[in-house]
């Protein structure tokens, strides 16, 4: 049974494409209110499964709710969807653009383009509302897009593979949008293969693999799957300390890392204080998103994973 | 406070159509598009050129002769004198009946009798060469009045400056030849809508397979039911069809006053012209819808440009089939084929029509239009519920879809 409570809600999803199984059987609750991540690299699934969640491809079996509705369509007035491959009329005016999109959702028209000439002004775009799309460069196309995406103000916003195709400046543009729209209550859902962006915005992932969801919860509980790393580095190179460190320990020189046991970090200052170590430093790092990720989802996942660009990844 | 709630599959439709619309009103291709009846108006004019040269060759029109002996003497050698300065301008003159004193002719009856010169007779010339009777059709008539007064006035002596009056006998067009021009009013108006009907679904094809090159497609699929961005997308070409068929009989209308064109003159259809003109509109719209639905569904399921041009041959064979199909039909009322191609959706727009010319009775009509109506409909859902369920794909699996369509229409997984 699916519940009201969630944005999104879905149970069993699979889909297949003439004899390759795309998505294979995803579950996944998506709170309203949260910003929340599909990561998983090229090709795992993820936008097969956002167009499952909007009725934009039918599922072959599996159950999804979306704001409450069974039909997708039913609530399409209510979400903002930018698609992986972005697409506008060439020969629109921006603010055209923006209005047809809202007008699709069910804003009129003429509100559409005053709101659109409003939003474009206010992102620094107004020298180019009253160009067509054709004479905007790609990342300029792309903002407009999203601009498109929210004109009707959406109270969930799917956005797939949003911050490619945009500089390192844009991106910052639009995690700030994201988290303006998440605090004025607006559930945003994303996809994405660069984990940085998931990992300073989301407040719950799924990670996608090979079509499956190994995981999907709280980022934290996902990093909570690695136990945190402590870094040691004494003085001595050998003592009866070296009994308080667990068997894969690793060094280099000096420097010591293992998991933090299960015991916690008390009794092993205590064993390195009286095994006469000598501490330089200790610090306890907790686990990254990435980490987690390559943990849950495996080596070749992980490698699967698109590499950023230096832009992505700042 | 905007009022902004889920939009209806008409609504969504409209916000498609409106957009289609505009876009293609001011586009180069609507320039074509209004251009695109000249072509086939070029090769009828020169067919029909050629077609009337020859036909004048080899059947000019022969008109009887039912007078006295000396009168058809006289207007024999008149013709033949006539022959060098106006050659074609003169119809050939055959004797059917030389008359003795105080005999009198039954001219009609001689027209209509088909064993007198193998039914080939245009008219009849009775009375004498001085007082001629012409006898024939008001359009055959009113082509040789002033053929017959020429001869007559050579025939007895005058110069064309004295020109004999000619009396005219009008016969009235008898059932069956009425029957016979309300074939060629059900023709001319199946072949109009069958070439309005290819200049459109071709255009709705091309429109589709634009924008699944612009990737707006998954937004219009994301807001919208498919239903609507079908159905969105068939109506703006319709209405394009409807500026251009405006535009087109704005200019016939123009030209024809200026007396560059010439309308053929069509005989009545059978349920009035009013009402064969709205039914043509709705038939062609109903053809044009039930076709377009068709290529949208194999639009949308298409990956490249090449997958449509794989399909496009064998349909355009196939909307040819469907034409010859209703014409054939047309030419056997009441029979099983009739009722056949009134049935088959693809052609039932074609049949209809032609009974209209030829039947009068609207209320198979309306049955007609609702059937056809029905399968529209069908036809929509289907493509949409096709586009649903095998269109599209992403990431590697969906890059390699060589035989995508093909395989789509085959039923392969």
């Amino acid at each position: 049974m699916l519940s009201n409570d969630w944005a999104i809600e879905a149970r069993g999803l699979v889909k297949r494409f003439d004899g390759f199984t795309a998505v294979d059987g995803v579950d996944l609750s998506v709170p309203q209110g949260a910003i929340y991540g599909i990561l998983g690299p090229n090709g795992a699934g993820k936008t097969t499964t956002l167009r499952m969640l909007q009725g934009i491809i039918d599922p072959d079996s599996g159950v999804r709710r979306i704001l409450g509705a069974d039909r997708p369509h039913d609530v399409a007035h209510r979400i903002g969807y930018l698609p992986e491959e972005r697409g506008l009329y060439p020969t629109m005016k921006t603010y055209e653009a923006i209005a047809f999109m809202g007008a699709l959702r069910g804003l009129p028209l003429a509100e559409g383009r005053r709101r659109g000439k409003a939003m474009m002004e206010e992102h620094g775009l107004s020298y180019a509302i009253d160009r067509q799309i054709r004479q905007l460069s790609k990342g300029m196309a792309q903002q407009v897009q999203i601009l498109g995406t929210l004109v009707h103000q959406p109270d969930l916003v799917i956005f797939d593979e949003p911050f490619s195709g945009l500089d390192a400046l844009n991106q910052g543009k639009l995690e700030t949008m994201i988290r303006a729209l998440a605090a004025g209550g607006t559930t945003v859902i994303f996809s994405t293969h660069v984990i940085a962006h998931a990992e300073r915005l989301c407040d719950e992932v799924a990670i996608i693999a090979g079509g499956r969801v190994p995981f999907a919860g709280p980022v934290d509980v996902a990093r909570d799957r690695i136990p945190a790393q402590v870094r040691l580095e004494t003085r001595h190179a050998d003592g009866p300390w070296r009994a308080a460190l667990p068997p894969d320990a690793r060094h280099e020189g000096a420097l010591w890392s293992f998991p933090l046991p299960d015991t916690g970090v008390e009794p092993l200052l205590r064993a390195l204080i009286e095994g006469e170590a000598g501490i330089l430093s200790l610090s306890i790092e907790r686990a990254g998103l990435h980490d987690a990720f390559v943990a849950i989802a495996g080596e070749a996942a992980a490698h699967a994973l698109g590499q950023p660009t230096q832009e992505e990844a700042a | 406070m905007i009022h902004k709630g889920r939009l209806s599959t008409l609504a969504g439709a409209f916000v498609v159509a409106r957009r289609d619309f505009v876009a293609i009103l001011w586009s180069r291709s609507f320039i074509f598009f209004l251009l695109g009846p000249l072509f086939p108006l070029f090769v009828g004019a020169m067919a029909g050129s050629i077609g009337a040269h020859v036909e004048n060759a080899v059947d000019t029109p022969q008109i009887g002769l039912m007078m006295a002996g000396e009168d058809i003497d006289a207007m024999l050698t008149a013709r033949h004198a006539l022959e060098p300065a106006l050659r074609d301008d003169l119809p050939d003159l055959v004797v059917v009946a030389r008359l003795r004193h105080g005999e009198r002719a039954d001219p009609a009856k001689a027209l209509a009798d088909k064993s007198i010169n193998g039914g080939n007779l245009s008219a009849i010339i009775s009375g004498t060469a001085r007082s001629p009777v012409l006898t024939g059709t008001p359009g055959r008539l009113a082509a040789w009045q002033g053929s017959v007064a020429l001869i007559a006035a050579r025939a007895t002596g005058h110069g064309p400056d004295v020109l004999p009056d000619v009396a005219l006998a009008p016969t009235a067009t008898s059932t069956a030849a009425q029957a016979h021009n309300r074939v060629l009013t059900a023709q001319g108006g199946q072949t109009l809508l069958f070439l309005l009907t290819m200049l459109l679904a071709g255009m709705v094809l091309s429109n589709l397979m634009e924008e699944k090159g612009n990737k707006v497609i998954e937004i219009l699929a994301a807001a919208i039911p498919m239903e609507s961005v079908f159905f969105g997308k068939l109506f703006a070409m319709l209405a394009i069809s409807f500026v251009g068929i405006g535009v087109w009989a704005l200019s016939g209308a123009a030209l024809s006053m200026a007396g560059w064109v010439h309308i053929p003159e069509l005989v009545t259809p059978a349920v009035g012209w009013p009402l064969f003109i709205a039914l043509g509109v709705a038939y062609f719209a109903m053809a044009y819808l039930v076709l377009g639905s068709i290529f949208l569904a194999i639009g949308s399921m298409a990956n490249s440009v090449r997958e449509i041009q794989t399909l496009n041959m064998p349909v355009t064979m196939g909307q040819l089939m469907v034409f010859f199909f209703a014409s054939y039909a047309m030419a056997r009322p009441g029979s099983g084929v009739e009722i056949a191609a009134m049935v088959v959706p693809f052609s039932s727009p074609f049949a209809m029509l032609a009974r209209a010319a030829m039947q009068e009775g609207l209320w198979p009509h309306l049955i007609a239009l609702g059937w056809q109506a029905l399968w529209v409909a069908i036809f929509v859902r289907g493509g949409a519920a096709l586009f649903r369920k095998r269109v599209m794909k992403s990431g590697p699996q969906g890059t390699g879809q060589k035989q995508g369509l093909i395989a789509a229409l085959m039923g392969k997984k």
